[in-house]
């Protein structure tokens, strides 16, 4: 494990950025926000950005080809390049899990998303522990562990060092690339910080929050459950809650028309949306009820099954946070499972 | 800090529902946390115990919800407004969205509504939140209690809030009050004194942090067409992401345009915009534009009123003396 004093962190930044972009959470108009670090970008105090690092792998729109079109002939142009190297600090256990979570549907499975690919392989991700969790967390419940998030390196942040621990190849040849303003040290600060994380995740409102109810195989035990009508009677059917998720993954896609040819590009969907996924035969939900029960139930459901029960939720809390109805995955899990009684 | 209690609300509930003057309350209901209300409907006395809240958090404007709602069944709705709720409501009948026969609105007055947004800048981790005139005490997870003045958390809708008198009612609960003198329009001034570059600059650097999330419309009571152009696959305009950084200046202004005359400033868009985006100051723009050139005019303050821009009166002014040609900020 190296450590850095807080005091040259800004050191510490301009070194990695020296050889590759680095993003940091940073304050900004809409809130924290991870920023291109130049000299003078300040590290936030927020707990965590208003988005996650979903954005720097599946960014909301992107160009996938180009067609040329002269007379009858249609050129097909691969834009792909190689992706710049970059660096993300800064990230959250929960954030870091969503790429697992995004992994397993555009890396581990046929086929291969080389947009994606191409991004994660040129990223690599400085994990943050959270030392003060807010009301709206509860990754716990997920098994992510605040105190020991996952990624390239591990970093905890005391009251007056950075410690950094490298877990990956990649991690590993990023830090020993900074050895020179960094410096051994031992895990006791950070063990100590591990077991006051451990001990204030226990007192978070939502620590009892459990997936027992859920997972593969619940299909038929939730899907004409009448609390979805009751559930979803406010939905405006937008699509913050899709778009603030670090997990959700749906996009479309479209070609653009320009003078001489045609851009397909692809751009993130929401199921919550009245045209996603429309068929010719018009489409398979009409209804907010039908569309908000599919946001839910891939999550809680669907999701596990295909994945050896991990679920598509990581606790982030943005939803809880960003619904302009305040309406969210909690409310909706102990509505479910039958545990709410309507009491705070 | 409101000075009509959730007690009081339930009370009246049950009364209409019990006295068969409505089959069903649409209200505000309680959430995981002491702050986030969800709106719902509420059809017995025992959901409403469990359930109903009201007080600092009950943000939502209920009136768009009765498009649907007046649909669903026959029977009549209750349904709880705060005041500038009630401007949507008469804008909404005006333009014929809802069946007044099917409606008891039920006035609340209000004392201006924290804004979740404001309070969590101010305080990490929170437990519990006491509200008086002056101060929000917040009970945190991890810093004991953290007091911060009570406007410094207000919504900015309620900093600048345009009227306490509700101006639809079938019955109120608590006292009756005043339109209130507010300054409203000074953030617009202050943007239209900017330079043409600086207000360009200034709309590029807040638009361009749209997600297209499509919270503003969708909340939006003036937002009522059954198809919305841009959700139209046959429109030509529809799109699910903004395709440039700045391609939002499209979908904001024509909603802007599309909601001129009709918008009553409730401004719902910009409280619920997870990128904190002021949209409210676009709609606000043209409610001051028309003020100024035909006459001091409220969306929703009556029911069947026609705002200028669809109205025709000999006194009209004409196109040329509304722009200055020539001029770079017309």
């Amino acid at each position: 494990m190296r450590k850095i004093s807080l005091d040259k962190l800004d050191l510490l930044f301009a070194k990695i950025a020296e050889n590759q972009s680095l993003y940091i959470p940073s304050d900004s108009v809409e809130g924290a926000k991870f920023t291109k670090w130049t000299n003078g970008t300040a590290l936030t105090n927020e707990l965590n950005t208003v988005r996650g690092i979903k954005d720097f792998f599946f960014p909301q729109s992107e160009d996938l080809m180009k067609f040329k079109m002269q007379g009858k002939n249609i050129e097909v142009i691969d834009i792909r390049d190689e992706h710049e190297d970059f660096v993300i600090f800064g990230a959250r256990a929960c954030d870091v899990r969503a790429m697992t979570v995004l992994d397993n549907v555009f890396l581990h499975a046929e086929p291969v998303d080389t947009y994606y690919k191409n991004r994660r392989e040129h990223g690599i991700i400085m994990s943050l522990a959270c030392t003060r969790p807010v009301e709206t967390c509860f990754c716990g419940t997920f098994g992510i562990d605040a105190a020991n998030p996952e990624g390239d390196i591990v970093c905890h942040k005391t009251d007056d060092a950075l410690y950094m621990n490298a877990v990956s190849e990649k991690g590993t040849a990023l830090l020993d690339s900074l050895s020179d303003i960094t410096e051994d040290a031992d895990t006791k600060a950070v063990d100590e910080q591990k077991a006051l994380i451990k001990e204030r995740m226990t007192k978070l409102p939502l620590a009892e929050l459990t997936t027992d109810a859920f997972g593969g195989g619940k299909t038929e035990k939730f899907f004409d459950s009448p609390e979805w009508a009751k559930l979803s009677e406010s939905c405006l059917g937008c699509g913050t809650c899709t778009f603030v998720c670090p997990t959700c993954q749906c996009y479309d896609i479209r070609d653009f028309k320009t003078n001489d040819g045609v851009v397909r590009y692809r751009c993130w969907d929401s199921c919550m949306y009245s045209q996603f996924t429309r068929m010719a035969h018009g489409n398979n939900r009409n209804s907010q009820k039908e569309r908000f029960r599919q946001r839910f139930m891939h999550k809680l459901v669907y999701y596990p099954e295909n994945n050896n029960g991990m679920f598509s939720c990581v606790g982030c809390g943005r939803c809880l946070a960003k619904c302009p109805i305040r309406m969210n995955i909690v409310k909706v899990m102990k509505a479910l499972e039958g545990t709410d009684n309507g009491s705070n | 800090m409101q000075e009509v209690m959730r007690d009081k609300l339930v009370a009246k509930a049950k009364e209409l529902l019990t006295g068969g003057v409505v089959t069903r309350v649409l209200g505000w209901k309680r959430g995981e946390f002491c702050y986030d209300l969800t709106p719902g409907i509420f059809k017995s006395a025992d959901e409403l115990d469990k359930e109903f809240d009201f007080g600092d958090f009950a943000a939502p404007n209920l009136s768009k919800y009765l498009i649907d709602e007046t649909r669903k069944e026959d029977g009549k709705v209750a349904v709880f407004m705060k005041p500038c709720d009630t401007y949507s409501f008469n804008q909404l009948l005006t333009e014929h969205r809802i069946d007044r026969e099917k409606v008891y609105v039920i006035g609340v007055p209000c004392e201006g509504m924290i804004d979740n947004k404001k309070l969590s800048a101010a305080a990490d981790g929170i437990k519990n939140v006491a509200v008086d005139y002056e101060n929000v005490v917040v009970e945190t997870l991890w810093d004991g209690n953290v007091t911060v003045p009570r406007e410094s958390v207000l919504a900015e809708r309620c900093l600048n809030c345009k009227s306490k008198k509700h101006v639809a009612l079938d019955e109120l609960v608590g006292y009756e009050d005043e339109i209130t003198e507010c300054n409203r329009f000074d953030e617009v001034a202050r943007l239209e004194a900017m330079t043409p570059e600086e207000r360009f600059e200034f709309w590029q650097g807040e638009l361009s942090r749209c997600i297209r999330c499509n919270a503003c419309r969708d909340v939006c009571p003036a937002c009522t067409c059954e198809k919305c152009v841009f959700d139209n696959p046959s429109s030509g305009v529809e799109s699910k992401a903004p395709s440039d950084s700045f391609e939002e200046k499209m979908f904001h202004i024509i909603r802007a345009f599309h909601v001129t005359g009709r918008c009553t400033d409730c401004g719902e868009c910009s409280r619920v915009c997870p990128q904190n985006i002021p949209l409210h100051l676009l709609n606000r723009k043209f409610i001051k534009d028309i003020n100024e050139l035909w006459g001091e005019y409220q969306a929703g303050a009556e029911v069947g009123s026609r705002a200028p821009l669809v109205n025709y009166t000999f006194d009209d002014m004409e196109p040329s003396e509304a722009v200055e040609r020539g001029d770079k900020n017309a």
